[in-house]
This record gives structure tokens, C-alpha cells and sequence, in this order.
């Protein structure tokens, strides 16, 4: 009963003529609303705010959208490139825009509600001090925010509009203009063979790279770390300390180093290893198949190293307990490795050895270290060892297909957002987001 | 792990010591597997000659003549590069700990409108590597006149490195018990006074971790330079160098050699000091992040 009746206080309307719908009309003009909540100075404050951002702004946004859409008018004078790159400033402001309007509708709407239910405005200070405490959290994001939307978030919207423009070698700003083609990229992609049998060879093996080579750098440290644990081994540190030495070095040096090594007529693998043994070399850098094969070994070389360190420590927490039961029940180690290491080291590091996964998918330094995606493969733009993402590189870089590379970066993008998508399901950080 | 499978029953001595020798063999083999191709560089190095082919991993004459060269040869800008790139690893490494710190705190400490979304931005963000947004970054900074300098570079690797070491170091914060910022601010501490004197000294090491992922990226890495830097006196090392191999890869390479040993051995003796702290880092970093 008292409950109810405190619940009864609570709805009473202590300022019935105050009306909620009223304030938030009036913030269709930015601060009315505010100022009918009698919270003048606020109000002001966003008016002046509001004013001097359309005053300052609405020029450059309504001629960046109208940019946007025609790209340039009178060839050789307008650069299509800044008409795009302005076209999406302007939509960002615009977006800013919009969420800061529709804050302020809300802001004069719970405002006003707060007031009908008896809540007293308050003096200058304290709007102040509230004004302080909740704009402190955007204070602290803004820098960092501001410095991502322009490095990372608009070069990424700069790449997704290019993808529906013809800019290529033949028809490049600013000496011609770009045109708006829809998604004539992506059918030429999927339609013009040239095109299709290059996107599915270096699709199909940048799958393949990503899982073999991932996976048995996963297999060879799991394998090592155990061999290491073993309680009869001495010189633990020691063994750690090189084991981890192919993550120590810069990887760009090693492979460097490695191409020296691997190279066909003077490389020390061939010299020294096969020719002695099989009396003959191996083509490593002009047959794409012993490329492929060299590019793996290097990569469980240069990815191991972290594997191992993390599951390492891993083993060294699982409690001895878990093998004495097991070692009462009489199992064999077959069955304890599967029982007991296998799930403890998959649990711990599930999320991490995924990551290693999506690194290996773009790892773009390898590919291009090595041999810069090569050998060439005849009737495509893409060598026999090219990924996707040094395609993309090579694309962009020697055949100034931009559209072509923008296009193909898109793809990329939805399969890796795809990937991300089913990672933020498992990520333990939003699951317990609720719990605070 | 085969000896399960062996016929006859052997003494557990006897066993004891084939399965160490099998071990100590594999763990052997891995170690000339790891050293080697390290060993043949140091040793390239070494040769007076410039070309690949007369190298060898234990020269008959060695000299330093390759890191004499590097550093006193006039035609050499190995000084300048590193130069360059202390100054680039040096601000990205202080500006980029900075904004992640304040941003992390925002995330850890706050509920904000927005908040979730932008932790969504930046489990979003760093899954995308930003050499996928290289088409738009070339065609960008050449339209606003920022290639070729060491700022536009700068101005990259920091925002670059904000989603995934924001949520790095955000994990971190939510370790650290809020009842610490509760109590100060009832004895009156206002925002920035709890976030610099109670939880930054406290999150130092996680810090510290960014701080060195950040000032060694510089170093490694090769292509976002290639992409923005264009003139030889504004290269970082490890643009000069690939450069250096790249135009003429068996004719320089024991210079090459050289030059990345002197790059390699600081990083790695950093590396091998602090890995404790870096694995650690990065695997509360993933778990809890």
C-alpha cells in the first residue's frame, strides 16, 4: 500500500499547464523549447550555437551535396576528387547535425516532463555544474573521435564512393571527370572473365593461405609448448627466449632476409640445402606453386612465436589435479591431451588465435615482401601469389584501376565485417556490458 | 608421445631417456631452423663485398665496411632516417597514449549517449585494416597537400591506432575498482583530478604496453610510409631500406643486411625484456577487451 501510494505522489502532475508537446515543438527552433522550460540560458546558448553552425556551414553542405551528385561540371577546371572528398564532409557535418538537433527535441522533451512532474529548474550554477559533468565524457571522446572520423572512418566512406565512380588510368581527375556508373564495377567484376577468373584464383587462394598457414602455425606451437612444459625439460627460459625470437625481429627484415634465401640462382636454401641433397633448384620465386609453399613455411616461422607464448602460459596455470584424476582413471596421454591441454588451451585463447586468422588474412607484408605477389600470371592483373589485399595494392598502385580497387576493397570489407560480426557475438566485453 | 604404441615393454629408465633425447632433437632442430636464416643475416653482413652472390654466412675476410658505409658515406641517408623515424615513433607514441588513455577512460567510466555505439565503431574499425582505405588515403593527402611529409604520417598512425588500443586499455579501466573514483569524488575531486591522480598511475602499466606497441610500429612498418612519404630525406628506415633492396635487390643487399641489423637488434632486445608484459597485455587485451 505504501508503495502505491508514494507511486501516486510520483505521477501527480504538479505543473498540469506545462506541456512536454509544446517544448518540443518549439525546439524546432533550437533553444525555444528550452526557453519555455524557462531555462534561458541554455536556451540562448543553443540557439547562438545552432545559428552560427547553419550560418557557417549551410553554403559549404548544400554545395558539397549538390558536388556529391553531379561531380564536377566543366572538365580540366573542377576536380571530381574534391567535389567527392567535400560531398562526404558535407554528409558527416549533416550527420553531426541531425543527432545534435534531435538531442536538443529530447533535452526540451524530458525537460519539460520533469517540470509537469513538480521538479524545481535549476539556478545558473548548477545548470553549469550539470552541464559540466555530462559534457565531460564527450570532452574526453572528442579529440579521439575527431581524429578518427577523418583518418580512418572518412578514407574508408572516400573508397566506398569511389567504388561507383570510373576512375581509372584512362580517366583520371583532373583531366577528365568522374561519372557516377552505380555498380557497373561490381558487374564487370563478376561478368568480364578476365576479371572473374582473377577475382576467383585470388580469392580461392587467399582462403587457402589464411587456413593452412594459420592453422599449422597454431599446430606447431601447441605442439612445441607442450614438448616444452614437460616437467624434464631444463633450460626453460633459454628455449623460450629463441623460441620467441622470429616475433622479436621486425618482421619486414626477416622477409626480406628469407626472399634472399629463397632466391632461385644464388639464394642459400637452394645452394646449400637443395642442390647438395636432390641435386637440383627448386623455382621458388617463378612457379607459383613452390611461391605458395615458400610463403607458408615463412609464415609458421614468423607467426609460431606468439602462439606459443600465449599457450605457454596457458598450460603453465592448469592445475596438476586435473591429470592425477586422470592419471587414477588410467588415461592414456592421448586422451589427457584431449580431455584436458586441448580444451584448456582452446578456451583461453579462442579469441586470440581467431585474431590470427583475420591478421593472416590481410597480411599484405608477406605477400608483397616476398615477392611482390609474383610470378606474374599471364591475362591477370594479379601475380600467382597475390591476396586479395595486395591485389587491391597492386590495383591501386601500378594499374590505377581506383574504381576497380575500390570495388574489390568493398568485398573485402564485407567479408571481414562478416567475420567481425560473429566475433562480436562471443565477445565476453558486451555480454557483461549489462552487468554494471 | 608414439611410445605407447611400443611391443615390447621397456624399463622406465630406458624410455625416460629415449623421450628426452626425442624432445631435446626436436626442440634442437627448431633451434637451427630459428637461428639460422638470423645468423646467415649478421654474417651477410659482414662480407665486404655488395653483391648476394659471393656471400657467405662465415666470411673469409669480414669487415664492417657496410656499417661504415651507413653511417659515413655521403651518399648514405641512414642517419637521417633514423632520425625521422625517432620522431615519428616519438610523437605517435606519446600523442596516441594520450588519446587513447582519455577516450578509454570516457568508455570505462561514463554512460553517455552514444557510448554503445561507439564501442561498436571500434570493435568495427579495428577489425578493418587501414591499408584497405589506401586508395582514398593516396588520392586524400595528395589533395590536401599532405603527402610526402612526416605530420600527414604522424596524423595516420595515431588515428589509426585508437580503435584497437582504446579497447585495449578500456578493458584494462573496467579491471579497476570503481569504488576508488566514488570516494574521491565525495571528498571532492572533480573529473580530471581522478582521472590523473587515481586511475592513470594505476592503469600505468597497460599504458606502458601501448605506449611501446605504438613507438615500435614506426620501425616495422613499411608500407603506410611508401604510400605517403616520397622524397629520400623524408623516408623512415624501413621505407629506406626496402627501397634500398627494393631498386636492386642482389647488388645492395649485404648493405641492406647491415642496416637492418642495427634496426633489428635494439627492437628485439626491447622486445625480449618486456615480453612478459606484452603477452599478458594482449591476452587481457582479448579476453576481457
Amino acid at each position: 500500500m505504501a508503495t502505491n501510494n508514494s507511486q501516486d505522489r510520483q505521477n501527480k502532475l504538479v505543473n498540469p499547464q506545462h506541456n512536454p508537446t509544446v517544448a518540443t515543438l518549439l525546439s524546432i527552433i533550437p533553444g525555444l523549447g528550452q526557453a519555455y522550460n524557462k531555462r534561458f540560458l541554455k536556451g540562448a546558448a543553443l540557439f547562438i550555437l545552432f545559428a552560427a553552425f547553419v550560418i557557417a556551414m549551410m553554403e559549404f553542405i548544400s554545395s558539397g551535396l549538390q558536388g556529391l551528385v553531379t561531380l564536377g561540371d566543366i572538365p580540366r577546371e573542377d576536380d571530381s576528387r574534391v567535389f567527392l572528398s567535400n560531398g562526404i564532409l558535407s554528409l558527416i557535418f549533416t550527420a553531426f547535425f541531425l543527432s545534435f538537433y534531435i538531442l536538443n527535441l529530447q533535452d526540451a522533451y524530458k525537460d519539460a516532463k520533469r517540470i509537469q512532474l513538480g521538479w524545481k529548474v535549476p539556478n545558473i550554477r548548477e545548470g553549469f555544474r550539470n552541464a559540466w559533468d555530462t559534457g565531460f565524457p564527450y570532452l574526453l571522446v572528442g579529440p579521439g573521435l575527431f581524429l578518427l572520423i577523418f583518418v580512418v572512418v572518412f578514407p574508408l566512406l572516400f573508397m566506398v564512393f569511389l567504388a561507383f565512380t570510373n576512375y581509372n588510368l584512362y580517366n583520371a581527375p583532373p583531366r577528365n571527370l568522374l561519372e557516377w556508373v552505380g555498380f557497373q564495377n561490381f558487374y564487370d567484376l563478376f561478368t568480364i572473365n578476365e576479371w572473374r577468373n582473377t577475382f576467383i584464383n585470388v580469392l580461392s587462394w587467399t582462403l587457402i593461405w589464411t587456413f593452412v598457414a594459420t592453422t599449422l602455425q597454431i599446430a606447431l606451437a601447441m605442439f612445441l609448448a607442450i614438448l616444452v612444459n614437460d616437467p624434464r625439460v631444463r633450460f626453460k627460459k633459454l628455449i623460450r627466449t629463441v623460441f620467441i625470437l622470429p616475433w622479436a625481429v621486425p618482421a619486414f627484415v626477416t622477409i626480406i632476409i628469407f626472399s634472399a634465401m629463397f632466391n632461385d640462382n644464388f639464394g642459400a636454401i637452394n645452394l646449400q640445402i637443395i642442390e647438395p641433397l636432390f641435386n637440383t633448384r627448386i623455382p621458388w620465386l617463378q612457379d607459383p606453386l613452390w611461391t605458395r609453399v615458400a610463403l607458408i613455411t615463412i609464415q609458421v616461422w614468423l607467426g609460431f612465436p606468439f602462439v606459443y607464448a600465449l599457450f605457454t602460459g596457458v598450460l603453465q596455470g592448469i592445475s596438476s589435479d586435473w591429470y592425477e584424476a586422470a592419471d587414477i582413471d588410467g588415461a592414456n596421454r592421448w586422451q589427457k591431451f584431449r580431455n584436458i591441454t586441448f580444451p584448456h588451451l582452446m578456451f583461453a585463447t579462442a579469441p586470440l588465435l581467431i585474431m590470427q586468422y583475420s591478421f593472416n588474412f590481410n597480411n599484405f607484408n608477406i605477400i608483397y615482401l616476398f615477392n611482390q605477389g609474383g610470378p606474374a600470371v599471364r591475362g591477370q592483373t594479379a601475380g600467382g601469389s597475390d591476396i586479395l589485399i595486395s591485389w587491391i595494392y597492386g590495383l591501386t598502385f601500378e594499374n590505377q584501376q581506383f574504381n576497380m580497387a575500390a570495388a574489390i576493397s568493398i568485398i573485402l570489407g564485407l567479408l571481414v565485417a562478416t567475420f567481425a560480426f560473429f566475433q562480436f557475438r562471443r565477445s565476453r566485453s558486451f555480454k557483461e556490458e549489462g552487468t554494471f | 608421445m608414439s611410445t605407447t604404441t611400443e611391443k615390447k615393454p621397456m624399463s622406465k629408465k630406458k624410455k625416460n631417456i629415449l623421450e628426452m633425447t626425442a624432445i631435446y632433437t626436436i626442440i634442437g632442430i627448431m633451434f637451427v631452423i630459428i637461428l639460422y636464416p638470423l645468423l646467415w643475416a649478421v654474417g651477410v653482413s659482414l662480407n665486404p663485398g655488395t653483391g648476394l652472390y659471393g656471400a657467405k654466412i662465415i666470411p673469409e675476410n669480414w669487415s664492417l665496411v657496410h656499417y661504415e658505409w651507413l653511417f659515413f658515406d655521403a651518399r648514405s641517408n641512414y642517419l637521417v632516417w633514423y632520425r625521422n623515424t625517432l620522431f615519428v615513433a616519438i610523437s605517435v607514441s606519446f600523442l596516441a597514449t594520450f588519446f587513447v588513455g582519455i577516450t578509454a577512460y570516457a568508455f570505462s567510466r561514463y554512460r553517455f549517449k552514444g557510448r554503445k555505439y561507439g564501442l561498436y565503431a571500434f570493435l568495427l574499425l579495428q577489425m578493418f585494416p587501414i591499408l584497405m582505405a589506401m586508395v582514398a588515403l593516396y588520392i586524400l593527402l595528395n589533395t590536401v597537400n599532405l603527402l610526402d611529409s612526416l605530420i600527414g604520417l604522424i596524423i595516420i598512425y595515431i588515428g589509426g591506432a585508437i580503435p584497437m588500443n582504446a579497447f585495449l586499455v578500456k578493458g584494462y579501466f573496467d579491471t579497476l575498482p570503481r569504488e576508488l573514483d566514488e570516494s574521491a569524488k565525495i571528498d571532492g575531486a572533480g573529473h580530471f583530478r581522478i582521472f590523473f591522480q587515481i586511475l592513470l598511475p594505476l592503469a600505468k602499466p597497460i599504458l606502458a604496453v601501448v605506449a611501446l606497441f605504438n613507438f615500435m610500429a614506426p620501425f616495422m612498418d613499411f608500407i603506410l610510409p611508401r604510400i605517403v612519404l616520397r622524397s629520400p630525406e623524408n623516408f623512415t628506415l624501413a621505407l629506406g631500406l626496402f627501397n634500398m633492396v627494393n631498386d636492386q635487390f642482389a647488388n645492395t643487399f649485404t648493405r641492406f643486411a647491415a642496416g637492418s641489423i642495427l634496426i633489428a637488434v635494439p627492437i628485439a632486445l626491447v622486445f625480449l625484456y618486456l615480453q612478459k608484459y606484452l603477452i599478458s597485455g594482449l591476452a587481457s587485451g582479448a579476453t576481457k577487451g
